[in-house]
């Protein structure tokens, strides 16, 4: 047997694809290797793994992006400090409708092609036709209200034209139940990570619309969060696991281990799922319906464009549209707060040793990378981008205040009473 | 406001537990509970039932729908704290390893919750307990089941006598320091693999 771990750490997951850094940490030994014995946990909901990691039974886990913000900003029913040392990849949703909403786009112009304009003017076609003809507000689905889901649909849909608040009906729903929900007609469509795209365009029962790898490049989705006493106490068990955690990454971006992932991630424990549906993320190559195959260019990101760097800029946008969207008033404070869960520190003081790639600064002005893009970084080469937006928005960190202004303008409800 | 008896609204899947539950809050004497398996449609009913407290498995994967219909549902008097108490974190952690969630509606006070939210602790781990005895008893039933079933074939194809395959049985897990129903169910499976004439 080898030597007892240095370290043991629990951790949450839920089952969603972009766990798989987290879940082959564990299986493939890049945990161990670091002294590790990473413990998985495979949770039911995000309701669970935030009151479990708050009282100390998790000391890491699978989160979306937002979460630890919410948390952190006192928007959730139990909170405790959270933070994010490490992103678990970049891209792979889908907004996924009903195959009669994706015959009535395409009556109002959308094509099989994934473009985020064509598909949403196609929607807003839809819907302003169902409201004159005075029917129900269409029903998407979405993980959560403090996930990167709902903000890019919401973002998609105000861009063009469609009102989210009041124009549709936006509900949560379960990651693994989305499908039924579609297939027994209480979705019109839905935003949600792979595989829970692809299920439904195998089962006949829905259209991929469009991608989150289009309506904003390499976009932010889940992350690691830490609860911060785990990281105050135990810095060295946190520094080993973030090393795991950036070995594995690589890992799984490697296309030579596609095969053996999708293997891993099939398994019930997991996803419980086939490998054939985990290859669309493995791969970018999605049939988004009636036999039409795609491929996206940087559909899912597990490693690569710095997809695991804990970018203050992402922190900020996710808590723009916190505001946008009435969940949280802008004030100095909060602000603060978003930005400092965000921890790029911690992942360079973990990785510095190994002597890999990282970015020169803490935040980008998320749409400026047209292209790919090499940065300056000490020695070794890292490429990001492109980061835009579909509407050619642009996203400045360092104005924060300016760009909440701009959207107000644009469609929102920025007056929340708390 | 808040002066009358408490509504309260126990949500689970398990039938059992739920009924549980629900009889230790009517023997406390809340005549008010309400017992919610299935969460289609579940908005309307809060509507209708306007609880004060509300009581949800952890295991219910509907948990993050039902704190955002929390959030939105004016017209539900906003159960919107968890466990009343923030500060409360023994209550809280014995809630969370008892498998329980409490949602306390706004401007309720904690001494009245508080030991409702006791109760359904307390009901939680009786319940777990009794799943976990029931468990245990099955497996105790399998293995007594595996081993007649071994000593049967030792009987048949050795010409023993009952205690004597027992006695082999025994013999043969201390010297391999394992479970007689391990030795059990590896001479049963075994024998169903050398033919079906072995497997009495």
């Amino acid at each position: 047997m080898t030597a007892r771990p240095e370290h043991q750490i629990d951790a949450a997951f839920m089952p969603l694809f972009d766990s798989a850094v987290l879940i082959a940490a564990r299986e493939i030994g890049f945990a161990e290797r670091e002294g590790v014995d990473l413990v998985l946990h495979r949770e039911t909901s995000w309701a669970n793994i935030r009151d479990r990691i708050a009282i100390g039974h998790f000391d890491i886990a699978h989160m979306l992006g937002p979460m630890p913000i919410a948390c952190n900003l006192g928007l959730t029913p139990l909170t405790s400090d959270t933070i994010v040392p490490f992103a678990l990849g970049v891209g792979g949703n889908c907004v996924t409708v009903s195959n009669p909403v994706w015959e009535g786009m395409a009556d109002h112009g959308a094509v099989p092609d994934l473009d985020p304009e064509t598909a949403g003017r196609a929607l807003g076609g839809l819907v302003r036709q169902r409201t004159a003809a005075g029917k129900e507000p269409l029903r998407l689905g979405v993980v959560h209200p403090h996930s990167g889901h709902y903000y890019e649909l919401c973002y998609w849909l105000a861009a063009c034209g469609i009102d989210p608040l009041r124009d549709i009906e936006i509900v949560i729903v379960p990651p693994p139940f989305m499908a039924d929900a579609l297939a027994a007609g209480r979705l019109d469509g839905y935003c949600v990570g792979e595989p829970w795209n692809s299920l439904s365009v195998a089962r006949g029962i829905g259209h991929i619309a469009t991608v989150k790898a289009k309506i904003w490049r390499n976009s932010p989705e889940k992350v690691v969060g830490v609860r911060k006493a785990f990281a105050d106490e135990r810095p060295d068990a946190l520094a080993a696991m973030l090393r795991a955690l950036h070995q594995s990454a690589r890992w799984c971006q490697d296309p030579a281990n596609r095969d053996d992932l999708a293997l891993l991630m099939a398994q019930p424990r997991f996803l419980g799922v086939p490998p054939a549906l985990q290859m669309p993320i493995l791969t970018g190559r999605l049939t988004v319906g009636d036999g039409v195959d795609l491929s996206v260019a940087d559909f899912f990101l597990p490693f690569d464009k710095g997809a695991n760097f804990p970018w203050k800029s992402h922190a900020l946008w996710l808590y723009t549209q916190m505001v946008r969207w009435g969940q949280v008033a802008h004030t100095p404070k909060n602000e603060a707060a978003a930005r400092d869960t965000y921890r790029p520190d911690l992942y360079r003081a973990a990785l510095k040793p190994l002597g890999v790639a990282l970015p020169g600064a803490n935040a980008k002005v998320e749409g400026a990378l047209a292209g790919p893009t090499p940065v300056g970084s000490a020695g070794a080469s890292l490429v990001l981008g492109p980061d835009g937006f579909f509407d050619g928005g642009v996203f400045d960190p360092d104005r924060v205040d300016a760009y909440v202004v701009a959207q107000a303008a644009r469609g929102g409800d920025q007056n929340p009473g708390r | 406001m808040h002066s009358g008896a408490l509504t309260i609204l126990v949500i689970d899947e398990n039938r059992i537990r739920a009924s549980i539950i629900e009889a230790g809050l009517r023997d406390a004497g809340h005549e008010h509970v309400t017992v919610i398996r299935d969460v289609t449609g579940i908005a309307k009913r809060i509507a209708e039932i306007e609880p004060d407290v509300i009581f949800i498995d952890l295991e219910n994967p509907n948990r993050d729908m039902l704190e955002n219909m929390f959030e939105l549902s004016r017209a539900v008097k906003r159960p919107i704290a968890m466990f009343v108490d923030r500060s409360d974190t023994a209550s809280i952690e014995a809630a969370v390893d008892a498998g329980v969630s409490a949602y306390i509606v706004d401007g309720l006070r904690k001494e009245r919750v508080k030991p409702i939210l006791q109760m359904a602790i307390s009901r939680f781990n009786a319940f777990s307990r009794m799943a976990r005895e029931l468990e245990d008893a099955r497996t105790e039933l399998e293995s007594r089941k595996l081993v007649d079933r071994a000593k049967g074939i030792l009987m048949k194809s050795r010409g023993l006598s009952e205690g004597e395959a027992y006695a082999l049985l025994r013999k043969t897990a201390m010297n391999q320091n394992r479970k007689i129903s391990d030795i059990a169910q590896s001479l049963v499976m075994a024998a169903g693999l050398l033919g079906p004439e072995n497997n009495a």
